[in-house]
């Protein structure tokens, strides 16, 4: 088993350092569609990042076995029973938000991250420490897409949590709210502004020209 | 990785192995959690034909429920009340060729393509069911929007034609643009409205933003940046308040037909 230090590179490491979305670029579908409220994009992280701990686990539970022929279907059947079990909980237990999310649920399968972090960490490394780098990565994406829904939410609906913040004009207040935050472009303009605070503090991401 | 786990052998017995496991996983999930499911849905819409007649209060919505509506069936065609069809499921009869009937596109105004011929309609009494004196009467309606089918309850008077209440309940409009039309403080705009003209045609117009006349019985202020949501709006009213909507059940509401029971 790994030593604390690993552990921590493991699951702290996809936050700032190695972030799935702000570095690899990876799963930036999602962060663009349900970051419109913060309730929904938390329960997305959620669902995500249980997602992908637990399909790192099992896959790296039988890495050994996997015929390397058929191991990207062998990834895909495992992750999509994962996903479809998670949207069925959701259904039976958190039904309002279930409602909301839809489709996006089940477009987990497609993520990019969940995918990225099956084949490339969990097919060679133990089930423990796949676990934990699945809960990493899926922390490294709930800090931008919280990131995004807040500055979505509060600049486009004048709320955070469905709680009001700013009133808006049309109900009585100050607040006239900017439309364009409500709308996916939005998000390409914030992730992008995240990376670029990002790489001003931490030049080793800059890309060479 | 050793060569052997890439033998044919050893490819169809992990594939075929992880199927069964997966497959056992995703279906135990499914049954064993659709009891839970089918409550949560129920229960939603209660909630809603509760919340659209406002009688929705305390959390208890299955006595509430119980104890204010009835829900009874319509025949869309002829306007009749009929008995519950078997096994009878809205959303299911709106897509099955046996219980619905498909709409000529020149009619098909709300782009729903086809119509279920048995519909839903919900009795709601304020004193309980028991005392017999209606006080709404709830039609599910629904037509699309932009880029999705949004589902509504429509609260009418016993008269026929007075709104007393619209709640969207399901959409997938632009959150905050088109979305809005789930939004309480727009739907408010319609109460006290009528649905039909004094010939019995529908008569809602959503307007421009903005442009609705104060002391007009008929518009409401559509929704500002979600033009196409709000004329599916429009559209949604338009069919369901007309002859192949509710259309001749409104007509035989309008005539008494509910007095005599």
């Amino acid at each position: 088993m790994a030593n604390a230090k690993e552990i921590k590179t493991v699951l702290f490491g996809p936050v700032f350092a190695n972030n799935p979305i702000a570095l690899q670029v990876l799963g930036i579908c999602s962060a663009l569609a349900v970051t419109t409220k913060m309730d929904k994009a938390l329960v997305m992280c959620i669902a995500l990042t249980l997602v992908t701990a637990f399909s790192n686990f099992f896959i790296s539970l039988i890495r050994n076995h996997i015929p390397s022929s058929v191991r990207i279907i062998v990834q895909m059947t495992i992750i999509a029973s994962l996903v479809i079990v998670v949207d069925q909980l959701l259904k039976a237990f958190a039904y309002d938000v279930a409602k909301e999310l839809s489709v996006f649920v089940g477009l987990i399968i497609t993520n990019c991250i969940v995918m990225g972090r099956a084949e490339a960490f969990a097919m060679k490394s133990a089930p423990g420490i796949s676990f934990l780098d699945g809960i990493g990565n899926g922390l490294g994406y709930s800090v931008v897409l919280m990131t995004v829904a807040f500055i979505r939410e509060l600049g486009g609906s004048g709320t955070v949590f469905g709680i009001e913040i700013m009133p808006l004009v049309k109900d009585g207040g100050w607040y006239q709210p900017m439309g364009i935050l409500l709308m996916p472009p939005s998000a390409f303009i914030i992730i992008a502004g995240f990376i670029w605070v990002l790489r001003t503090f931490r030049t080793e991401q800059v890309e060479k020209a | 990785m050793s060569s052997n786990n890439d033998s044919i052998s050893k490819t169809l017995i992990v594939v075929i192995s992880l199927c069964l496991v997966c497959a056992i996983i995703v279906s135990t999930a499914a049954v064993q959690l659709r009891p839970q499911q089918n409550a949560n849905k129920q229960l939603d819409s209660q909630k809603n034909v509760l919340a659209v007649t406002g009688l929705l209060s305390g959390s208890d919505i299955d006595a509430l429920y119980n104890k204010h509506i009835e829900e009874r069936y319509v025949d869309l065609d002829t306007g009749e009340l009929v008995e519950k069809p078997k096994d009878y499921d809205y959303r299911k009869a709106m897509k099955d060729p046996a219980t619905s009937t498909r709409l000529p596109a020149e009619e098909d105004i709300a782009s729903i393509k086809t119509r279920a011929n048995v519909a839903p309609v919900y009795f709601a009494y304020n004193d309980g069911v028991a005392s017999g004196e209606l006080s709404a009467i709830v039609l599910p309606i629904h037509g699309y929007g932009l880029w999705s089918t949004m589902h509504a309850f429509l609260a009418l008077s016993p008269d026929g034609t007075t709104i007393k209440g619209v709640n969207y309940y399901e959409q997938g409009e632009t959150a905050g643009l088109g979305g809005e039309v789930q939004n309480p403080k727009w739907t408010a705009q319609f109460d006290g409205k009528k649905l039909l003209d004094q010939s019995g045609q529908p008569a809602i117009k959503v307007v421009k933003p903005g442009n609705a006349a104060a002391d007009s019985a008929f518009e409401v202020d559509g929704l500002s940046g979600a033009t196409l949501t709000s004329n599916g709006v429009q559209y949604t009213f338009d069919f369901w308040a007309g002859a192949e909507g509710f259309g001749p059940f409104l007509a035989k509401v309008r005539n008494g037909a509910l007095n005599n029971g």
